[in-house]
């Protein structure tokens, strides 16, 4: 895996015919009338259609959408697949993003036409395996994170934030009690702040102290009585379990303000701690990290969100409810919640992620849980170590010593000795056939690399890995320019990405019609 | 060791030999003892993968899903006919398990489709911006008002009541955050009451939303709805069914300045509600104010054609607490299911499929006016979509019914009083492709039995009265 | 894009914004370290004519690929005249920051404060 094949000649001019065609989009393909669709007969009485819908409701301009066959429609969108790298080929050390494996029985499960085809305004009475299933995915969902209540609605992680701070507003309003501010470390990935400012709450940022823990001083002058949450991540982006995680609690909870537990680390402590033990309000999972979803490309995923007590009475409608009767339970859906914020989404939440994540938790009970979690932090400890006995010098170890799920290096001595840059790094490893890991997260550790291994690689493949960093790091030794230019075995190399920013370019033009 | 994991006995002592660590809990010792769980979760053993299959095999049965029954349940999701070949693309590997294209060099395959999917969105929409895609329909509804408060900072929204209960309580959870009053406008006779609509946009509109086809299945004038708000400072709001689009009057062309909607319609499962897709399209003007990812053209360094995300300082891992949106991501796979649906239907497809459901429907709509207790509701055009009133007490009374055509094989559509207090008896009933007209033959007869059932069982005299 | 370079006509604000006063009228720009350390300007946003700025608070904003930054104003004012060339031509404001990359022209509501401002010499001292 470590030889890499000379750079290619292709360029723009010197393209084959089929290289060409690659690049074509399923615009530039077909041909007019050609069709890969056969409608049926209507097969009732046909009545003037310009009766039924009158020419000023009409549209004047067809949809210029493509006219292709299905042989075309197929080979193109096959070509095109195979232009993008994937966790099924490859190895993905994404920090934050929790690349573990997508079982393929998720997918036979979640196509069964009883789950597939089932429609979100069923008759609950007839939805009944449906309801079972979200309350049975609700309650190992609070087990895990130590909470009451939970609601599957939010669509991803970020819409579980957003859940979470309008159901911190919605707790503090029902109190007569107006608060201004949110506060949110100075590590917090981009969407903390957004949805904060989403949820009409001012951001107030929480420094970090010098071994990458929340700094305590600095929380101790600004939490007051205006504040109505903390927002956090435990362990946090920098892969480090706080160890004041008791004393914020605590700081933040004698103000009268909520704690929020951003779940994307969950993955580094299933079964080992959680988050209610540790005195979180509000929790959200990302079930596309921590309870495996297929990523697709970007999305779909499904951020549900579990509560304390004081919080459950302001969780979205409508809310799962069980009850006993002589013929067994019955599930059903309540929509009569007085204190609720109110729906977040239409229907009940992407079910199909539901599906997906309980049969992951089906699969591995509460051993496999905790069995996850500790490979994941037996795995970023190991590769944290290979990488050190291979690269430690130019890409040391940000903060502390050893690290939860995942670990951030700083590629600022390799920047500075080296002359490549972490971007460098990571487009050369393109050339070995791995995904890179984050680049440039988390903002304060300057050239900054995120690493997540997750629980489901190979001890083989992190060796591979680590090889590949260091084979990256030697070449740069000898000639720096190689990485500077990488890569050069991938569909395109390094894109113009000023020039479509300048010149924004977001849709395909197509031929005035009639031509 | 479980099936997902692959560490023997004998990595692990070698592992935690390379480390420096003599067992895993001292990998764990960073986690205060106060906060250590101490115990086994309370959860089920795990289990092997045919028990598995075999439970959730289970749960499936006791759900009655389309193939159950023939079903005329719509209301916002639509049984249409998804091809093989999206089938077989999305379980493809490449497109289900990579990530966000972060690195374009070797995502160009996601990328493409974004920009085809975007084009696609632009055609249907008549609107020259689409981005990448968004949740869903109702939350796109309200990402909409985001973009309308960041673009204007006006305080009101007003809100056709034709928008999908779903949606406009979205819009009410997520405005209240940032402080933005929902006034909601009547129906009058099934469309947008023209003058209250007129009458409650001023200079304080934020956002003006209405939905196409209503929530009745009526096709609204939008044109007039849209130049109702020109002379305001209000952002126009659309909410479309994508498949009526193939014939009704584009957003574009009834000046509608964004057009969102769900998308499930487009190649997507029912699956209980989602995961789906939501589109979302606007005028140039709003360019730098979209929600989302957005996928752009340009060139590499050796002048070969390719894609990336851009415009990316509009989002929130670069412009934070002052990002367009929160959102971090599209619904990629949805969304390609919806570009290969649309290109499989194609250009006089999807006009050839909506005159279907129009030839279709109208057909159900005269069925339906023939039993008796059932009255059309309301008699404007539709095209997939209708309501009838059934002469019934209340939306209890709908409910039996719609439960005693159930307990037939059929699934007559949706009790509109659920959530339209003006509708108590309203019944809603979709068509798609799939309903064939001996299936639409079946509902009247089934219906009528139902309905007879429900007013002998209430009092025949009551029901008559 | 130019080489370092601080004119020693112009003034300047610590948060690396230039000033050319003639008059009461002062044009505004960025200076040669900021655009340097933004990378390739793509998209500027600029005030509308009109507005009235406040020295040391922002005005507009510059884009490149992967980063926001707003732009500080040296000096209080309204803003009579923006550089529209540079809705077309952004990249000006890399390759010539002290010429055809000015972003605004504001009328000075007190040329006083000029004298709050540094010097080319006092300006590079003050860079890293």
């Amino acid at each position: 895996m470590t030889t890499v094949a000379p750079r290619p000649p292709a360029s723009a001019d010197s393209a084959t015919p089929m290289q060409r065609d690659e690049v074509r989009t399923i615009f530039e393909k077909g041909a007019r009338g050609r069709r890969a669709f056969q409608c049926p007969p209507a097969g009732v009485p046909e009545r003037n259609p310009h009766e039924l819908l009158p020419e000023s409701l009409r549209r004047r301009e067809p949809a210029r959408l493509p006219e292709v066959s299905e042989p075309e429609l197929v080979r193109h969108y096959v070509r095109l697949s195979r232009r993008n790298f994937d966790l099924d080929s490859g190895f993905y050390p994404l920090g934050s993003c929790t690349m573990k494996h997508n079982p393929r029985l998720h997918e036979r499960v979640t196509a069964l036409p009883g789950h597939a085809r089932m429609h979100p305004l069923q008759d609950p009475r007839r939805a009944q395996g449906a309801l079972e299933l979200m309350w049975n995915l609700e309650r190992a969902l609070g087990e895990v994170a130590g909470l009451p209540a939970v609601s599957l609605q939010p669509s991803a992680g970020s819409h579980g934030e957003l859940a979470g701070v309008l159901l911190t507003r919605a707790y503090h309003e029902s109190r007569g009690d107006a608060r201004t501010k949110v506060l949110t470390p100075d590590t917090a990935h981009g969407t903390n702040p957004a949805t904060v400012t989403m949820a009409g709450y001012e951001v107030v940022k929480v420094g970090t102290n010098a071994d990458g823990g929340v700094d305590m001083d600095d929380l101790r002058e600004k939490v007051d009585d205006q504040v109505a949450c903390l927002m956090l991540t435990n362990p946090n982006t920098l892969g480090l379990f706080d160890p004041n995680i008791e004393e914020i609690a605590e700081l933040v909870h004698g103000v009268g303000a909520t704690l929020y537990y951003d779940g994307a680390n969950l993955n580094a402590v299933m079964g080992r701690s959680r988050p209610g033990d540790m005195g979180f309000d509000i929790v959200h999972f990302n079930l596309h990290k921590s309870f495996t979803q297929p990523h697709g490309g970007g999305g779909p995923g499904s951020g549900p969100i579990a509560v304390s007590e004081r919080i459950e009475p302001f969780l979205p409608v409508p809310v799962i409810t069980r009850s006993e009767t002589p013929d067994g339970p019955v599930f059903d859906l309540d929509y009569d919640r007085p204190q609720s914020i109110g729906r977040l989404r239409g229907f009940q939440g992407n079910y199909g992620c539901f599906v997906r994540s309980y049969a992951y938790i089906c699969s591995l009970g509460a051993e496999g849980l905790r069995d996850a979690s500790e490979i994941a932090v037996l795995n970023a400890n190991y590769l944290l170590a290979r990488l050190r006995e291979l690269v430690g010098e130019e890409l040391p170890l940000a903060f502390g010593d050893r690290c939860m799920h995942e670990f951030v290096l700083s590629g600022e001595p390799m920047k500075r000795d080296l002359g490549i840059k972490t971007l460098d790094l990571a487009k050369r490893l393109l050339d070995h056939g791995f995904h890179p890991p984050t680049v440039y997260f988390p903002l304060l550790v300057d050239e900054a690399l995120l690493m997540e291994p997750t629980e489901t690689e190979t001890r083989e493949t992190l060796d591979a890995f680590a090889e590949a960093v260091a084979s990256v790091v030697a070449e740069a030794r000898e000639d720096p320019e190689v990485a500077a230019e990488a890569p050069y075995t991938t569909p395109v190399r390094r894109l113009d990405e000023a020039g479509a920013a300048k010149n924004p370019v977001i849709r395909q033009e197509l031929a005035a019609d009639g031509a | 060791m479980s099936r997902y994991t692959a560490v023997t006995p004998e990595d692990l002592e070698q592992m935690l030999a390379t480390i420096g660590a003599a067992s895993i809990d001292e990998l764990f010792e960073q986690v205060p003892e106060g906060v250590r769980l101490g115990r086994e979760l309370d959860l089920p053993e795990g289990m092997s993968e045919q028990e598995v299959y075999g439970h959730l095999l289970e749960l499936s049965r006791a759900n009655t899903s389309a193939d159950d029954e023939i079903t005329f349940l719509g209301a916002g999701m639509y049984d249409h006919y998804a091809p093989a070949v999206i089938d077989m693309l999305l379980g493809r590997s490449e497109f289900l398990t990579p990530y966000t294209p972060y690195q374009p060099e070797i995502s160009q395959g996601s990328l493409q489709v974004m920009f085809e999917y975007q084009t696609a969105i632009s055609e249907l929409t008549g609107l020259p911006v689409s981005n990448a895609s968004v949740y869903e329909g109702p939350s796109a509804v309200g990402a909409a008002g985001y973009l309308a408060k960041l673009a204007n900072g006006k305080s009101k929204f007003v809100v056709s009541r034709g928008l999908h209960p779903h949606s406009r309580e979205t819009l009410r959870t997520l405005s209240h955050g940032y402080g933005i009053e929902v006034v909601e406008v009547p129906l009058s006779g099934g469309v947008t009451d023209p003058d209250a609509w007129a009458a409650a946009i001023d200079g304080d509109s934020c956002a003006v939303f209405f939905q196409q086809p209503n929530f009745l299945g009526i096709v609204e004038d939008a044109a007039a709805l849209a130049e109702a708000a020109k002379n305001s400072p209000a952002v126009v709001v659309g909410s479309y069914d994508p498949i009526p689009l193939g014939i009704l009057a584009s957003p574009g062309e009834c000046g509608v300045d964004v057009a969102v909607g769900e998308g499930q319609t487009l190649g997507n499962r029912l699956d209980f509600g989602g995961p789906s897709f939501g589109f979302f399209a606007a005028t140039a003007a709003y360019l730098r104010k979209m929600p989302g990812r957005i996928a752009g053209e340009t060139t590499d360094v050796d002048g070969r054609r390719g894609f990336v995300l851009t415009l990316q300082t509009r989002e929130q891992h670069i412009r934070r607490e002052k990002a367009t949106s929160n959102i971090c991501t599209s619904q990629a796979l949805n969304a390609l299911a919806g570009v290969v649906y649309l290109s499989w239907l194609g250009r006089d497809g999807i006009v050839e499929l909506a005159e279907l459901l129009l030839q279709r429907t109208a057909y159900a709509r005269e069925r339906l006016s023939g039993v008796e207790g059932v009255e059309e509701l309301f008699d404007g055009p539709v095209v997939r979509e209708f309501a009838v009133d059934l002469d019934v007490a209340d939306t209890a009374a709908v409910e039996r019914v719609i439960s005693r055509c159930q307990d037939r094989g059929i699934n007559p559509g949706y009790a509109v009083g659920r959530d339209y207090e003006e509708f108590p008896t309203a019944l809603l009933v979709a068509i798609t492709e799939q309903r064939t007209a001996e299936q639409i033959d079946m509902l009247a007869e089934t219906l009528a039995e139902a309905m007879a059932e429900e007013r002998a069982a209430a009092g025949v005299g009551e029901a008559a009265s | 894009m130019a080489d370092a370079s601080y004119p020693a006509e112009l003034i300047y604000h610590p948060e690396h914004d230039w000033a050319r006063v003639e008059g009461d009228v002062a044009t505004f720009g960025i200076t040669w370290y900021a655009q340097d350390a933004l990378g390739e300007v793509v998209f500027f946003d600029p005030p509308d004519p009109g507005t009235q700025v406040e020295a040391g608070a922002p005005y507009a904003e510059v884009e490149s690929v992967k980063a926001v930054s707003e732009v500080i104003a040296p000096l209080s004012g309204e803003v009579i005249e923006v550089n529209g060339a540079l809705g077309d031509t952004p990249e000006a404001i890399n390759d010539d920051p002290y010429g055809s990359g000015w972003m605004v022209k504001v009328r000075l509501s007190d040329v006083s404060e000029t004298e709050a401002l540094m010097d080319a010499t006092a300006y590079e001292a003050i860079l890293p």
